[in-house]
């Protein structure tokens, strides 16, 4: 299979089986339009016909040679053998947890998924007790692995904070008996964060998300406090504070939702750069379509356009020598995920769970309060490895508008919640996620196909 | 090549071989927690 676009006066080959990305003329674009294997030695007649009202005869023969030899060497339409993989890869240990702290927030923004903060189930903080009782199944679950992450998430994890030290303080007294290596990250909207919190989140751990979507007027028009003031004045000078004590290689984000009201989101992006944020990451809303906020078909074209807009927007700060990453243009063209990572997405219900304050489990953060997905409790010890198994299951062959798609290896089967919130079922591709996700790739792969070309020259 | 410029290893299908270690970050735990990208993580094999 093999995947091509026009994008910014370039023209972008990929082999989707192999990960090959190429940079073609015209001529290779149309000629593509026109043969598929198998090969004939020399290039038919109708093909030559065709384009030589456009190309010399003698370009036409020379481009199709070069496509043949790509195809003999594997290079182009390469196969697809990663099947038998996916189907010895089963069930696999848990080693990624997120621990749901606190299901009570100080904000009330507006599209959020966890019904502002409870996540539908009632406003309640996570006892010590539960916390590390999720610790020890997140060990007794874990297999070999040896790195377990724990991410503290909400709601707002500073209203429970003194319970999230003591569970690492739990977690780290552990680690010796066990071999186990703990990671830790935590989401905040930085409304309540004091020194101390900010010492130990940058002591403790190794990534902290910070939730802020950009400009003044964007933020606050849906980020509100509960009196429904807005919350930007604050969170940008506490993650001010927070980014500037924090360890030179430790991770953070600013992590933004883009809607229906700022499509324009390059700006945002590059208002956070120019507050000094240079850790990026901002993703389009999910919601009930009926929602004024939310994203809808219609506004594809123009979220297309944008993210082309953020893309030389970001290659104009590069080109001055300056840093800037955004979430999700980062691609390793070379060194990325291993094949077998890339068969099935997040590891949701499977390699990753959910617990909540009255310790019941949850394929991810998304299922909280669907109550047919519930995997067990930590109190009653139930834990429902069928529905483990389904989630194991649950890889890109698997899902049938997956398995014929160029983009299966990057997004490799989407988000199964939003696959079962919008679509009815976590095998069936969220077409709207989808067609960002395409695009954003497309802008992603070109950006980096652009630098090694630099790179190399 | 005149009109076809390769630009990376395309080895996509070596790593199946030796993959699935399982030791990389779970995905939706570093900054997107809405919108899954895996071809952003890391390898971490040797880590």
């Amino acid at each position: 299979m093999i995947h091509k676009y026009k994008l910014a006066g370039y023209n972008v080959l990929l082999d989707v089986n192999s990960g090959g990305v190429h940079i073609i003329d015209d001529l290779t674009y149309d000629i593509l339009d026109s043969v598929e294997p198998t090969f004939a030695e020399e290039c038919p007649a109708e093909v030559l016909a065709k384009l030589s009202r456009s190309y010399p005869a003698e370009d036409i023969k020379e481009c199709y040679e070069e496509i043949v030899s790509l195809y003999k060497d594997k290079i182009l339409y390469s196969e697809d053998d990663y099947e038998k993989y996916a189907l010895v890869a089963v069930a696999s240990p848990i080693k990624a947890m997120c621990l749901h702290i606190s299901h009570d927030c100080n904000l009330r923004c507006k599209y959020c998924f966890a019904s502002t903060g409870d996540f539908g189930v009632g406003r309640k903080l996570m006892d010590l007790e539960t916390a590390k009782r999720a610790i020890d199944f997140l060990i007794d679950k874990s297999g070999d692995r040896k790195f377990l992450e724990v991410d503290f998430f909400g709601g707002e994890p500073s209203m429970n904070f003194d319970v999230v030290m003591q569970t690492v303080e739990y977690a780290r007294s552990r680690e010796a008996e066990t071999g186990k290596t703990f990671r830790f990250t935590t989401t905040t909207n930085g409304i309540h964060l004091t020194d101390e919190m900010i010492d130990f989140i940058n002591k403790e751990m190794n990534n902290v998300v910070l939730s802020i979507d950009g400009r003044k007027e964007v933020n606050d028009r849906v980020r509100v406090r509960v009196d429904g003031s807005g919350s930007y004045d604050t969170i940008t000078k506490n993650f001010k504070r927070l980014v500037d004590k924090r360890p030179k290689d430790s991770d953070w984000y600013v992590r933004g939702t883009y809607t229906k009201y700022n499509l324009d989101f390059s700006n945002d992006v590059m208002h956070l750069y120019d507050l000094g944020f240079d850790q990026i990451s901002v993703e389009p809303v999910m919601a009930d379509p009926k929602e004024p906020y939310a994203i809808t078909e219609a506004d594809l074209p123009r979220i297309f356009k944008e993210y082309e807009v953020l893309s030389e927007k970001i290659a104009k700060i590069r080109s001055e020598g300056k840093f800037i990453n955004f979430f999700h243009f980062m691609l390793d063209l070379d060194q990325g995920p291993c094949a077998i990572k890339r068969l099935r997405g997040c590891g949701c219900g499977n390699e990753y769970c959910s617990v909540t304050p009255d310790g019941d489990i949850y394929p991810c953060h998304q299922f909280v309060g669907v109550e047919e997905y519930k995997m067990g409790n930590l109190y009653d010890g139930s834990f429902n490895l069928e529905m483990k198994d389904e989630f194991a299951k649950a890889h890109v062959y698997n899902k049938p508008e997956c398995k014929k798609c160029w983009a299966k290896f990057y997004c490799s089967g989407g988000c199964n919640a939003n696959n079962y919130i919008y679509q009815g079922d976590i095998h069936a591709a969220h077409k709207l996620s989808c067609q960002i996700q395409k695009k954003r790739l497309e802008v992603a792969i070109l950006m980096k196909a652009v630098q090694l070309l630099d790179d190399a020259e | 090549m005149k009109h076809i410029k390769t630009i990376n290893k395309a080895n996509l299908k070596k790593t199946a071989a030796k993959g699935g270690c399982g030791k990389c970050q779970a995905s939706c735990q570093s900054a997107c927690k809405t919108s899954c990208t895996v071809a952003n993580q890391k390898c971490e094999k040797d880590a």
